[in-house]
């Protein structure tokens, strides 16, 4: 827990820095409140409803020690037939412990061939990221894998 | 000037999974970010990215701050009938890219 | 970034450790240089190796829109003179910085591409970092790839290797460390978290996860010196570019990477 006397040691090294180099405005971040358990639980209520979420069939990819929070190599899988009668409609991803729970979300279909998507996420601390299948008969399937990040991204600082 | 880095197989044999990437260039500012004066930088981000394939949607993803700078995405899809992508970006402050590849499936 | 009392204790027990042992700053020897690349985590690296997932490639690509079009008073652009930069940049970024004769120092290939401008284009020269002048150079340095950095054996770029050594080897700062301390005598080790690289400019101009964006080798040496609390040289210094010479010379016979990517 970094507490208000340290970031506003952190902030006065910044600027006693030489110029930004984003330009005119040097960029010092706060750290921002940090998302609840509440806000992930509600995050995927928004998607699921009321409906069962079980564990399997989805494999999250991710790096467990991660080196710098701001780019986070991620792939999600979904082992499934894709045929026209049983395929992946979406798969949708979430976090813990940023200041918003959505990490994103992907819409596929039969015609996908394969249930696999990648791509590059920020984590803001050390957390858990949860990713959702929704099959053609709209059951949903997840699983969950905790991370480390030594780095965090939404908190970067200018020098 | 946004750039778009596409990779999607220039052939394929009919029924081919093919595995297609994207790279657009953004800043993804997720606006959690203060200035030294404690002002909020607004968030500027792509919020949504399409894919057609001869016209059809066969892909399409909704993004959030937490998708990290200089958007990455891949996905797969069968190569059924010779012809293109097209490929939309569609963001904050009214972003809007657009790329296209040619596949020749035979 | 663990807080900032957590690396200033680091980095004091580091020094202290160092002050402590009988110091001759020795350089690493040949046969143990490694680039930045091998202290990379596989996910890292797999970002670098793939031109279509290498974030860095976007700025390559708005080099080459750049290099064809035309610009200044003299509605040149840098394809008219240079032709085909496949062939004409071909390993040219591997033996940079340069001696530059009308200036009678060393330029790096940001400060060349500037002089180009201002010279031949008649067009203002392009800011430090702006993303013009950081497309032109990812696109030079991009050709190349692969070749063995090879900073000119020049009489005349020795004093300037040579004041770019003491400018790695000083101690300075708060926290009175040298590039040295770290980057030749620590190089196995990690600082709070992360690697100690034995910080060779084999990428330049790099993606830095960091930034999320492409940057300079100078952005990158600004950052470290203002890492280790000490006062930072503007761009474009003379100091940064016999630091940029050391370091080129230091690698020398290592290949090119740019565009890399690092953590």
């Amino acid at each position: 827990m970094r507490t208000l006397e340290q970031t506003s040691r952190r902030r006065f090294l910044g600027l006693a820095g030489s110029t930004a180099v984003l330009g005119a405005i040097p960029i010092v971040t706060v750290r921002p409140a940090e998302a609840t358990p509440a806000m992930l639980a509600t995050a995927i209520r928004n998607v699921v409803g009321e409906a069962p979420v079980r564990i399997g069939k989805v494999k999250l990819d991710v790096p467990p020690l991660v080196e710098n929070g701001n780019t986070v190599p991620m792939t999600v899988s979904v082992q499934n037939p894709m045929t026209a009668n049983d395929y992946v409609k979406s798969i949708h991803v979430f976090n813990e412990k940023n200041p918003q729970p959505n990490v994103g979300n992907f819409y596929l279909g039969p015609h996908a061939g394969r249930a696999q998507i990648s791509t590059r996420i920020r984590l803001a601390d050390s957390q858990k990221i949860v990713a959702i299948a929704r099959l053609s008969d709209d059951s949903f399937w997840s699983t969950s894998v905790d991370v480390v990040v030594t780095l965090a991204a939404c908190t970067e600082e200018v020098i | 000037m946004a750039s778009a880095l596409i990779n999607v197989p220039k052939r394929a044999k009919r029924g081919e999974i093919i595995e297609i990437k994207t790279l657009m260039s953004h800043i993804m500012e997720t606006g959690y970010r203060h200035t030294a004066t404690g002002e909020v930088v607004p968030r500027d981000i792509i919020t949504s990215f399409v894919c057609r394939y001869n016209g059809v949607e066969i892909f399409h993803a909704d993004l959030f701050p937490a998708i990290a700078a200089n958007p990455f995405i891949t996905f797969f899809t069968v190569a059924t009938e010779s012809g293109k992508f097209d490929f939309e970006w569609i963001g904050d402050k009214g972003f809007a890219e657009t790329a296209s590849a040619s596949i020749l499936v035979e | 970034m663990r807080s900032a009392p957590t690396i200033a204790v680091a980095l004091l027990l580091i020094a202290a450790d160092i002050a402590a042992s009988p110091l001759s700053a020795t350089e690493i020897p040949q046969a143990q240089r490694r680039s930045g690349y091998s202290f990379m985590t596989p996910d890292t690296q797999a970002i670098q190796d793939d031109d279509t997932a290498n974030p860095g490639m976007l700025w390559v690509l708005d080099g080459e829109a750049l290099w064809k079009s035309k610009v200044g008073a003299a509605g040149k652009a840098c394809a008219d003179c240079h032709d085909d930069a496949r062939v004409s940049m071909k390993d040219v970024a591997a033996h940079y910085p340069a001696f530059d004769k009308t200036l009678g120092r060393p330029v790096n290939l940001e400060q060349r591409i500037d002089l180009c401008r201002v010279q031949h284009q008649q067009a203002t020269p392009l800011a430090y970092e702006s993303r013009d002048l950081l497309a032109l150079t990812a696109f030079v340095a991009q050709q190349s790839r692969g070749a063995a950095i090879s900073t000119d054996v020049d009489p005349q770029l020795e004093p300037f290797v040579a004041r770019g050594r003491e400018l790695f080897m000083q101690r300075q700062g708060q926290l009175n460390l040298g590039c040295t301390n770290c980057h030749d005598d620590n190089w196995d080790k990690r600082l709070a978290g992360s690697a100690i690289t034995q910080g060779h400019p084999t990428g330049y101009p790099l993606y830095r996860l960091e930034w999320q964006s492409l940057g300079s080798l100078q952005r990158r040496l600004r950052s470290c010196i203002s890492g280790i609390r000490a006062q930072t040289y503007d761009y474009g210094a003379p100091e940064l570019v016999e630091l940029e010479l050391y370091l080129m010379s230091r690698a020398r016979g290592m290949p090119m990477e740019a565009p890399a990517v690092r953590p």
